[in-house]
């Protein structure tokens, strides 16, 4: 995903002359050779958060179009108060790209885990676009695409990743069809192929996207019969409101999946944090058969 | 070639700053900030209500959102504001607030009030204009000695220095505000990240112009503007 993303941004910076990359340090040494190219347009501020996104307000004042970049809690959850004021308040947007997610630091700690970033976007009034590849193949068509607005856009990769590309799931996109009225599993980003296989058996069908803002509140209300549940690889719960908003004059029931709240204070692998925050395969099947056997039962 | 407004404000200004503040006893200067803002509205800055949303203009950037009613009387003055807003300041129709909202006054480029974001969004405003070649704009931000407290600043100060960020000029005023202070001055805060300094009486107009125009080759500048009054 990280490669996609440099790849990508470099391509930008040599075809859009709009396009402008600061850095806090993190991918420093992967755009040198962009750097090299546009000086002027590629610019590593040090290990200076706030500096970066205030340099990308300013940027943006000026008319080019900014990406910022570094680890999630470094990019969003430090720097929150920039993005509300810097960029929303200005009624400017930029494109921030994150990597690092909810845990691929599973080794590094909490200091370097961001589960709640998606979550602080919601708090934001500037109606920010939040796109979650599952795929490399992904990053690239959405980097572009968000290079060409003005609009403000959190771009947020992972190192997990499914098997198989979904470029144009920006709205819900059935990947499993069940029976009528069978339950309907939302899975985001990279969470696909682990509900994928969570389900095998059960008469459910699936549903996947990499943008879950905005969501697609028309695709849910299509596909939605009277179950409905989330997974998503960041904070449980995060799409609560969105999801009740937009099925607030339909009869469901709603399971949200997602990373606990806990701060584990564990090290492993991301592997072992998704066992532990119940986002394998088998945790989200347990998840599963507990909330549609309490009805069916 | 230039577009500075020659205007002499300060016959109007204080009559402007009444109507904000319906204060009849305290004279412009209980604002530390009004010499400054009259200087570079009059003489320094290019920028004039036609050309405020012009790419060549220069940027003024009012850092320390706090008690901006110097800031629209000079707005008022010079033409970017109808005199008739000053009368409802932060009132329920006003368009004008505690805090200056560029989205709601013509003539303000940033969204202030929260300390310490003025500059990091002017240096990049300063690497935005001349990622697009115009070298002619000027940035100036203007920051309060207190605001320095927050650390954002540091981070903009110690990179604008370290690039040589030619085309930024930061404004302290200093009325000594900063609840620790800043043990051996203002300007060796800059200086030693590689900015110029002037450090002028912030009441003395012809100290001010020279200071404010005495930006030199490849070096962000810093006026700090000495004010004995709290405001």
């Amino acid at each position: 995903m990280r490669a996609a993303f440099i790849d990508a941004t470099t391509a930008l910076l040599d075809d859009d002359p709009r396009t402008a990359l600061v850095l806090a340090d993190i991918s420093a040494s992967q755009f040198a050779p962009a750097n090299t190219r546009h000086p002027e347009r590629v610019l590593n501020v040090g290990i200076r958060e706030q500096l970066m996104i205030g340099v990308a307000g300013g940027l943006a004042l000026t008319g080019l179009r900014p990406i910022a970049h570094s680890y999630a809690t470094f990019l969003v959850d430090r720097t929150y108060e920039q993005i509300k004021l810097d960029l929303d308040h200005q009624g400017v947007g930029a494109v921030l790209v994150s990597i690092g997610a909810s845990y691929d630091g599973s080794r590094e700690g909490r200091t370097h885990q961001s589960p709640g970033d998606v979550a602080l976007f919601d708090t934001l009034v500037g109606g920010w676009t939040v796109r979650v590849p599952g795929h490399p193949d992904e990053v690239a068509p959405l980097l572009r695409a968000a290079a060409t607005t003005d609009d403000p856009v959190y771009l947020r990769l992972g190192e997990q990743r499914n098997a198989q590309a979904y470029p144009d799931a920006d709205r819900l996109r059935v990947l499993r069809r069940g029976g009528a009225g069978a339950p309907l599993v939302v899975a985001v980003g990279p969470m696909l192929d682990p509900t994928l296989a969570a389900v095998e058996g059960l008469d459910v069908t699936v549903a996947y996207t990499h943008t879950p803002r905005p969501f697609d509140a028309a695709g849910l209300r299509a596909l939605a019969g009277t179950d409905v549940v989330l997974v998503e690889p960041y904070l449980a719960g995060t799409s609560s409101a969105v999801v009740g908003r937009a099925l607030a004059d339909v009869p469901h029931r709603l399971l949200t999946l997602g990373v606990g709240r806990a701060d584990l204070r564990r090290y492993g692998d991301p592997a072992d944090h998704a066992r532990w925050h119940g986002l394998d395969a088998e945790g989200l099947r347990r998840s599963l058969d507990a909330f549609l056997g309490s009805v069916r039962r | 070639m230039t577009t500075t407004v020659t205007t002499d404000s300060r016959a109007v200004l204080a009559g402007l700053i009444r109507r904000l503040s319906g204060d009849e006893k305290h004279a412009p200067s209980a604002h530390s900030t009004i010499d400054v803002l009259q200087v570079l509205y009059d003489r320094v800055l290019r920028i004039t209500p036609d050309t405020a949303d012009d790419p060549e203009r220069d940027r003024f950037l009012l850092s320390k959102g706090h008690g901006p009613a110097a800031y629209y009387a000079v707005l008022a003055a010079h033409g970017f504001i109808p005199d008739d807003w000053l009368d409802d300041l932060a009132g329920p129709e006003s368009r004008l607030g505690h805090h200056p909202d560029r989205l709601l006054v013509p003539g303000v480029e940033i969204g202030s009030g929260s300390l310490g974001h003025g500059l990091g969004l002017g240096v990049g405003t300063a690497l935005g204009l001349r990622a697009q070649g115009l070298l002619k704009p000027r940035v100036y931000v203007l920051l309060g000695d207190a605001e320095l407290d927050e650390g954002s600043n540091h981070e903009a100060i110690a990179y604008a220095g370290a690039t040589g960020l030619a085309n930024l000029t930061a404004i302290v005023v200093d009325n000594a505000s900063a609840t620790h202070g800043w043990a051996g001055g203002i300007a060796g805060r800059f200086t030693v990240n590689g900015w110029t300094a002037d450090t002028v009486d912030g009441r003395d107009h012809a100290d001010l112009y020279a200071a404010l125009t005495g930006h030199r080759p490849g070096r962000p500048h810093l006026v700090v503007a000495h004010v004995k009054n709290k405001g």
